[in-house]
């Protein structure tokens, strides 16, 4: 490999890791199972890289009010905690489904949510790509798209985000606690997010030297034993998602009182699917809602020339998450 | 750890001994165990997290060592495939591949027993959560069926 060496360093405190990170050019090393690869590939290139896996980040503590989720919580410690696994089933569902025993090892919280797409023109430095290189083109748009975004995606970036731990915090209304040099922050899931628009090479709002601290998801229990998460992929395992949704529902009488939906794998950022959640408010938790909500969801879908299979693909898995959970309470 | 001419001098514990390594900040575990430490039975076979040939166990926990930065593994307890066997005897795990013909190029199997190693301590309960757990690590032989026979035995499934 001839990609550039980059300094080391590892501060002792969250205080000396923001100061280490503020320079252009540094990078936060939490697993590495993305920032290695991304290197080799001289997809990304560090001039310093900031150790903090062994800051105090990795606790995981369950309230009356939500679960804290420490950004360096590894994946694995996540989804067999058992207040994760009784209360926030969905979340341990979504890690179950992520990477291989060894990269869930590995992997944490914050580090998954800050993986970059797997668009092949992102990762093949040979290859024009607007995230990796502003204004270099994007190869998906008339190239290689059959995993490109049916959402949110721009004439400048149709890349996916590829993170299943993120599909399911969106559905459970997670929030980023955020600390930077001037304090902390807190952004709900789905702002933490960008869009490509013209910027691709941001995938998020956190600025230079921002460090994400934990992740918060309110209270949960009313869901407990009501949710779904779907992942269809290539192959059986180990494997990233074509499409991904993750549903939760809360059912009185038979009345649906309270659904959240969000999908992965069809757009820049974990997905809500509102106008799915609106189809289902109020109705009953019988087989034509669940139709209708699925139909709902890929309203303002844009298909490129291989992707538009995920619209079909979509819907069904929107269906069958639902069907999941089910009518009864 | 000590930084010296670009290079960082730290020491962690391989296979039960502890190892002082001077490496430039930017060197895998893998080639740490490999071109430093001179263990070549933990493979370098995608250097990119795809293929599970390079898994070691650290602190007891399976990795890949092809994603893992050394430096972040100061003072950790690294085991490898040449860390199973006990003098003459052969890790159960060993043992179990050869009966079952676990392989056949032979050049996934230290990962592949690395990783099982691991599995069998986090308690498989069938044969597909065998496979399913396995699937971080590709044999492209395609021994599969002898792999999860040869686990499952020591599994006690």
């Amino acid at each position: 490999m001839t990609s550039p060496p980059f300094h080391y360093a590892r501060p002792s405190g969250i205080d000396d890791a923001l100061a280490a990170a503020a320079v252009p050019g540094a990078m936060y090393l939490a697993g590495g199972t993305d920032l290695l690869p991304l290197w080799k590939a001289a997809a990304i290139a560090p001039t310093r890289v900031i150790d903090i896996t062994r800051l105090a980040l990795a606790t995981i503590t369950a309230t009356e009010g939500g679960l804290a989720l420490g950004a360096l919580a590894r994946l694995s410690d996540v989804a067999r905690d058992p207040n994760v696994v009784g209360k926030y089933g969905l979340i341990a569902e979504a890690i179950a489904n992520s990477a291989s025993g060894q990269i869930r090892n590995m992997a944490t919280v914050g580090g998954n949510l800050l993986q970059r797409t797997r668009c092949p023109y992102y990762r093949s430095a040979d290859l024009p790509c607007n995230k990796r290189q502003p204004g270099s083109g994007c190869g998906a748009l008339n190239g290689e798209n059959r995993q490109a975004a049916l959402f949110g995606g721009s004439a400048s970036c149709v890349a996916t985000h590829p993170s299943d731990l993120a599909v399911a915090l969106a559905t459970l209304g997670a929030e980023i606690v955020i600390a930077g040099r001037s304090g902390e922050r807190r952004v709900p899931i789905t702002q933490f997010y960008r869009l490509p628009s013209d910027a691709p090479d941001k995938d998020t709002t956190l600025e230079q030297g921002e460090l994400i601290k934990a992740v918060f998801v309110p209270d949960a229990m009313r869901f407990a034993g009501r949710t779904s998460f779907l992942k269809i992929r290539d192959r059986a395992s180990f494997e990233f998602a074509v499409v991904s949704v993750a549903a939760a529902l809360r059912v009185d009488a038979g009345v649906i009182v309270e659904a959240r939906l969000a999908a992965g794998g069809i757009a820049p950022m974990p997905w809500r699917l509102t106008a799915s959640e609106s189809a289902l408010i109020g109705k009953p938790a019988v087989e034509a809602t669940f139709t209708a909500a699925a139909q709902a969801a890929t309203d303002g879908a844009k298909a490129l020339a291989d992707n538009g299979f995920k619209i079909e693909l979509l819907r069904r898995a929107v269906a069958r998450a639902l069907q999941d959970i089910g009518g009864s309470k | 750890m000590q930084v010296s001419d670009l290079s960082l001098i730290f020491s962690l514990t391989l296979n039960g001994a502890s190892r002082e390594v001077k490496v430039s900040p930017s060197t895998t575990l893998l080639d740490l165990i490999r071109d430093h430490l001179g263990l070549t039975g933990t493979k370098k076979g995608c250097d990119f997290g795809a293929c599970g040939a390079c898994t070691v166990l650290a602190d007891g926990r399976r990795i890949k060592a092809c994603l893992a930065l050394a430096a972040s593994y100061e003072g950790a307890s690294i085991t490898t495939i040449e860390g199973l066997a006990s003098d003459a005897d052969l890790h159960p795990l060993q043992a179990a591949f050869v009966k079952h013909d676990a392989l056949q190029c032979g050049y996934c199997t230290p990962g592949q027993i690395m990783s099982a190693v691991a599995l069998i301590a986090e308690g498989p309960k069938d044969r597909d959560a065998i496979r399913e757990a396995m699937s971080g690590n590709l044999c492209r032989c395609g021994a599969y069926p002898n792999i999860v026979e040869a686990i499952a035995e020591v599994a006690g499934l």
